[in-house]
């Protein structure tokens, strides 16, 4: 390792590529700045893997995005240098930076459905970057695509790239893009979230080539996530970052095995609560059965013979991945959707068809709560109209009594009521949202609670809090639970029974401790193992394992 | 958001129109067909702003316009919205049947240009001013029921609204407590612009002596009565116009503020 | 590219029945007057044996749905019917109106769109600068304006005041090109100024929305120029939505002639429409309202199959 000077005249290590220096970003809302990275420092040497991790809002897009010397609208760097080898990116010109962003610095975004331009081909937009900056010619740049689509195992790679954004399925078009981001063989790719949007097993053969890929050309990498299980898979060394500050950085091994910071431990820990396992006896009558359902939206089929049954005071978990008919099936439950063919019977009696013909008694003892707790609260409604209106609608419950009821409700959830009651939705965070929906479903004194991915939309740490509340509750009101989820984490955590789904039919179902062990269905098993651990090697081991 | 100081001139200006339309007899100097003079006198004096084509004062005149153009103008859209209004509403949450029929009848309405759909019923029925209002009235409703029904359904679709129908609310109260709180904004701007295109179209037809028939003080009908002094480099006819003017800008610049502060965006 | 087909077939189906509706009621309409066809031609003083006879000639007496038809089928031959007013062919004075009215209205939109596009698409690209901000208050205020207020003040600025262009537009057949030009100039600035506005409003806009994609920001990271960005990534997706602007603006150009057209009393159908509104001359009235309903349907559904035909989600679809 040679040291040479820089033009500042500091010795540095010519390995360095990238090293920041006390970064500060703020953001402008519609008044003030406020902060969004306070003070991090970032050094990175060439092939090295980096990873940040984080939760929502942690200021690690933005400090990924800085490396590049780019802000988003509305932010600007009020503090600190940015350096990629000898160029100051803060102060450079924007022709400068144009020379660099794509050829030697290249982005790979969450989303590549919204970041490719629906109008042209995708081997178009790849060999743009090539052709722009003079690197290829446009037969080269072209040739250069089919193989780089070839060894990132893209399906047909000679014919792949002629079709456009549209037409290719979410886990190519995201290789596709780490394809383009590759074109110019930079020094430097920055990934943002490649892998959030994807279905966990579409996950395993998206992050296998950005692996082999970073590998290959020896590329140096930023990976940025909040699952800490993913980036142990892929990063040298991770950075621990919240709420704009760096909590903890280090080498990988070390740092999921020896943390320092209480938060990173906490981060670690997630997924280690477990459900005390019932005992309670079940009577014959289940609460709730579901018998041979088939259903379809319109003319598409989406459910197949679906069979299971909720016993009281017990959860039954439905996994499986997008599409699988899992929130199908709880719309039929819940009366939204008619099935053409099976029924639903609750304690034995068959529940009509559609919500509007059901009782009042019989859609009280129902509720559901849904994923995004920014459409399942009206923006308009306080919390205490929000919750008060069951009590008023199922119990008649008016006054004085309704307004004890709901403040009781908000302590249930761990809301201190005075504090809560009065709030619109807007000033409440996502965890708190979600305890409020959880006190309206429980106004009603159901009996059963379908939970709709409940948990997917909020940070690990915020969710992991929300099953212990909803464990809780089970056990205090003996409620039955359908929790609906891609995640196994989750389903290991809270479920007695799990039902596994895929393509609209049941793949496997069972109590929870004999889905856990083996053998399974070919299903089960691939779901099973595609679920990242805190292993740094388990990607490597799963890759080697299933090409035997 | 505190408002730009356009809006709140705009504001002002709107507010004052609305003063001098509700007082006008008080107002006024002179009757409102009163004849008082001469022919096409010069302003200053005791007609302050002259007197128009027949002897009668033109400030009178003016303010009687407003009371007259503004009024009808905002008849009209207060019709048009509980038309156009109720009946988006009903399409966006009873979908179905209903739904498609509405917006079919809306489209095809939407299809045909206004000026000659109303010219044509004035020209079979006459310019009476029951059969301007239910006319311009209906057309305008068209608009007024594209937009409540697209924003009704932005609403419709969400969580909450569904665990209120899950719960077994009827559709009235669902309308009333769910969709309605959260459409306010726009709709409110949308009454803001249905007001100023209502009002530049009742303008018009009146100035091509379709409208508001004389001796009602029109400003719309006084810019026609008086255009050939413009020939005589004379401004008084372009009083009445700068009036309707004010007003629509008044009124667009208030609307501006009202999009940006519920839209939460700085465009 | 069977989907955009049968969305295009849709629409003109649509049209035609839009279209087929308009008929109907233009129609109708005359069967709502007291009194009939017959006795507004021959006037008051006729006898009831005399009405009779003409109503016989005028085939008053058939049903309905024959006269229509008839009515229709004259119309697609050219047949207009015969003035109430001045008892000569409706379709000959329409057709020198109408094209009067095309020349006025293509002179207007020469000018307007171009300026409009232009202004749209820098004004967004130079969002909340001075320029912006400027134009946009410009517009505002200018949409406020009614067409006829506009109208009178340049004719009394330029007409009387400044004498360089005439108030009145004198024009006939015969009109020498570059003499129709200056004598048409001034109403053809008022409708400019009118149209430019809302254009402009609406392109920016569409501009503004397009701009803020995701894409975008991508071609910006590929670190490809401003201009490359705006040309190649920009305008393909912006095309759907100027093309409808543009087109939405000229059905409203075809229909705020009219007023323009009486200021300046320039010979044209809108000025020949309310003339004949005024008149009660039911054949002119009805001849001019098709023909205005059928160029503005027609601009709608151009609007609309251009918007469908530029998507590139729908040109080339899912396999």
């Amino acid at each position: 390792m040679r040291t040479i000077t820089n033009s500042t005249g500091d010795k540095v290590s010519d390995d360095i590529i990238l090293e920041i220096r006390d970064l500060h970003i703020e953001g402008r809302t519609s008044e003030t700045w406020q902060r969004i990275v306070n003070g991090v420092d970032v050094t990175l040497r060439r092939g090295e893997v980096l990873g940040l991790i984080g939760e929502s809002g942690a200021g690690k897009t933005t400090v990924g995005l800085a490396a590049m010397g780019y802000t988003r609208d509305g932010c600007r760097i009020s503090k600190g240098t940015i350096r990629f080898h000898d160029m100051d990116l803060v102060n450079a010109s924007e022709k400068q930076r144009r020379a660099l962003l794509g050829v030697r610095i290249a982005y790979v975004a969450q989303s590549a459905a919204a970041a490719f331009n629906p109008a042209h081909k995708l081997i178009d937009q790849h060999s743009e970057t090539g052709i722009q900056h003079g690197v290829f010619s446009r037969e080269e740049a072209r040739a250069d695509a089919m193989e780089l689509y070839e060894r990132l195992r893209m399906p047909d790679p000679q014919s792949i790239g002629l079709r456009y954004p549209h037409q290719v399925s979410g886990g190519q078009l995201q290789r596709a893009m780490t394809a383009m981001a590759l074109a110019c063989r930079p020094e430097l790719v920055i990934f943002d979230e490649p892998t959030t949007a994807l279905d966990v097993t579409t996950q395993i053969e998206v992050l296998a080539a950005i692996k082999s890929a970073v590998e290959q050309f020896q590329t140096a990498a930023i990976y940025i996530s909040h699952d800490l299980a993913l980036v142990a898979q892929m990063a040298d060394r991770i950075m621990v970052f919240r709420n704009g500050d760096l909590i903890e950085e280090g080498q990988t091994r070390e740092l999921l095995t020896h943390p320092k910071e209480r938060y990173t431990q906490d981060l670690l820990a997630v997924r280690t609560f477990h459900k005390a396992d019932t005992t309670t006896e079940t009577t014959d009558v289940p609460l709730l059965e579901v018998r041979h359902l088939t259903a379809a939206y319109g003319k598409s089929p989406v459910l197949f013979n679906v069979s299971f049954s909720v016993p009281q005071g017990r959860t039954v978990a439905l996994v499986g991945e997008s599409g699988s008919g899992k929130s199908t099936t709880a719309r039929v439950i819940s009366g939204l959707l008619s099935p053409s063919e099976g029924q639903v019977l609750y304690q034995g009696v068959p529940l009509l068809p559609t919500f509007g013909q059901r009782s009042k008694t019989q859609l009280r003892r129902i509720q559901m709560i849904y994923q995004t707790p920014d459409t399942s609260l009206n923006p308009k409604q306080r919390i205490r109209k929000t919750i008060g209106r069951p009590l008023a609608f199922y119990l008649g419950m008016n006054g004085a009594v309704r307004d004890s009821r709901v403040r009781e409700l908000l302590s249930l959830v761990e809301l201190e009521p005075t504090q809560y009651i009065d709030r619109l939705p807007g000033e409440l965070s996502g965890g708190e949202r979600q305890r409020v929906c959880i006190a309206r479903a429980l106004a009603a004194e159901p009996e059963l609670i379908v939970c709709d991915e409940v948990t997917s939309a909020l940070d690990q740490l915020v969710a992991e809090e929300i099953l212990k509340l909803l464990d809780r509750l089970q056990r205090e009101f003996n409620l039955s639970y359908i929790f609906i989820t891609h995640d196994i984490g989750t389903v290991r955590a809270i479920a007695d029974d799990v039902v596994v789904m895929s393509q609209g039919k049941v793949v496997e179902m069972g109590p929870k401790t004999e889905m856990f062990t083996p053998p399974h269905h070919e299903y089960t098993d691939l779901l099973l193992s595609s679920v990242p651990e805190m292993d740094p090697d388990w990607l490597d081991n799963l890759l080697a394992d299933r090409a035997d | 958001m505190k408002a730009p100081f356009t809006s709140q001139l705009g504001l002002v200006v709107v507010i004052v129109y609305a003063f001098v339309a509700l007082t006008a007899p008080v107002l006024a100097p002179f009757g409102e067909t009163e004849i008082v003079g001469d022919q096409y006198e010069p302003w200053g004096g005791e007609f302050l702003l002259g007197t128009d084509n027949i002897g009668r004062d033109m400030l009178t005149r003016l303010i009687y316009g407003a009371r007259n153009t503004v009024g009808i103008a905002f008849v009209i859209t207060s019709l048009a919205f509980i038309i156009g209004g109720f009946l988006g509403m009903l399409a966006a949450t009873l979908g179905g049947w209903i739904d498609q029929i509405l917006s079919r009848i809306v489209d095809v309405l939407m299809a045909i240009p206004g000026l000659v759909f109303v010219l044509l019923v004035l020209s079979f029925f006459g310019t009476a001013i029951p059969v301007l209002i239910i006319v311009i009235a209906i057309f305008e409703s068209t608009r007024v029921f594209r937009l409540t029904r697209a924003v009704a359904m932005n609403v419709e679709v969400m969580d909450y609204v569904e665990i209120s129908k899950l719960r077994g609310e009827s559709i009235w109260w669902i309308v009333w407590s769910e969709i309605l709180p959260n459409i306010t904004a726009p709709l409110i701007a949308e009454f803001g612009v249905r007001f100023t295109y209502t009002f530049l179209f009742i303008t018009a037809l009146s100035f091509l002596g379709l409208g508001i028939q004389p001796p009602i003080a029109d400003w719309g009908g006084m810019v026609r009565e008086n255009a050939v002094l413009i020939t005589f480099s004379d401004y008084t006819p372009l009083l009445p116009a700068a009036a309707i003017a004010l007003l629509t800008v008044s009124v667009n610049f208030v609307i501006d503020w009202v999009l940006q502060k519920a839209s939460g965006l700085k465009e | 590219m069977n989907n955009l087909w049968t969305m295009v077939a849709q629409r003109i189906a649509f049209a035609i029945f839009t279209l087929f509706i308009v008929t109907l009621f233009i129609f109708l309409g005359i069967e709502l007057l007291p009194g009939d066809a017959a006795e507004a031609i021959l006037g008051k003083t006729a006898t009831p044996e005399t009405v009779a006879a003409f109503r016989r000639e005028l085939g008053l007496n058939l049903p309905l749905h024959t006269r229509y038809i008839e009515w229709v089928s004259n119309i697609l031959q050219g047949d207009l019917g015969i003035s109430i007013s001045n008892r000569m062919e409706v379709s000959h004075q329409v057709g020198i109106r109408l094209f009067n009215t095309i020349f006025l209205a293509s002179f207007a939109a020469v000018i307007s769109m171009p300026l409009a596009l232009a202004l749209g698409i820098l004004s967004a690209l130079y969002r909340n600068t001075v320029f912006d901000r400027t134009i946009n208050l410009t517009t505002l205020t200018t949409i406020s304006f009614p067409d006829f207020f506009v109208a009178y003040i340049l004719i009394l600025f330029f007409a009387i005041k400044l004498n360089i262009f005439p108030s009145v537009s004198m024009i006939h057949p015969n009109t020498e090109f570059f003499d129709r030009l200056y004598r048409t100039l001034l109403p053809a600035i008022t409708l400019t100024l009118v149209t430019v506005a809302h254009t402009m409003r609406m392109t920016r806009a569409a501009i503004i929305n397009l701009l803020a994609s995701p894409y975008i920001e991508m071609a910006r990271l590929k670190g490809l120029s401003p201009a490359r960005i705006i040309i190649k990534h920009a305008l393909p997706n912006a095309m759907a939505p100027i093309i409808t602007v543009v087109v939405i603006n000229l059905a409203y150009l075809v229909v705020g002639v009219v007023v323009v057209e009486v200021v300046f009393v320039y010979p044209g159908l809108g000025q020949l429409l309310v003339e004949s509104v005024g008149k009660r001359d039911i054949p002119v009235v009805q001849a001019a309202a098709l023909i205005f309903a059928v160029t503005y349907i027609f601009l709608n559904l151009l609007a609309d199959i251009l918007s469908i035909v530029s998507n590139p989600l729908l040109l080339h679809p899912r396999r």
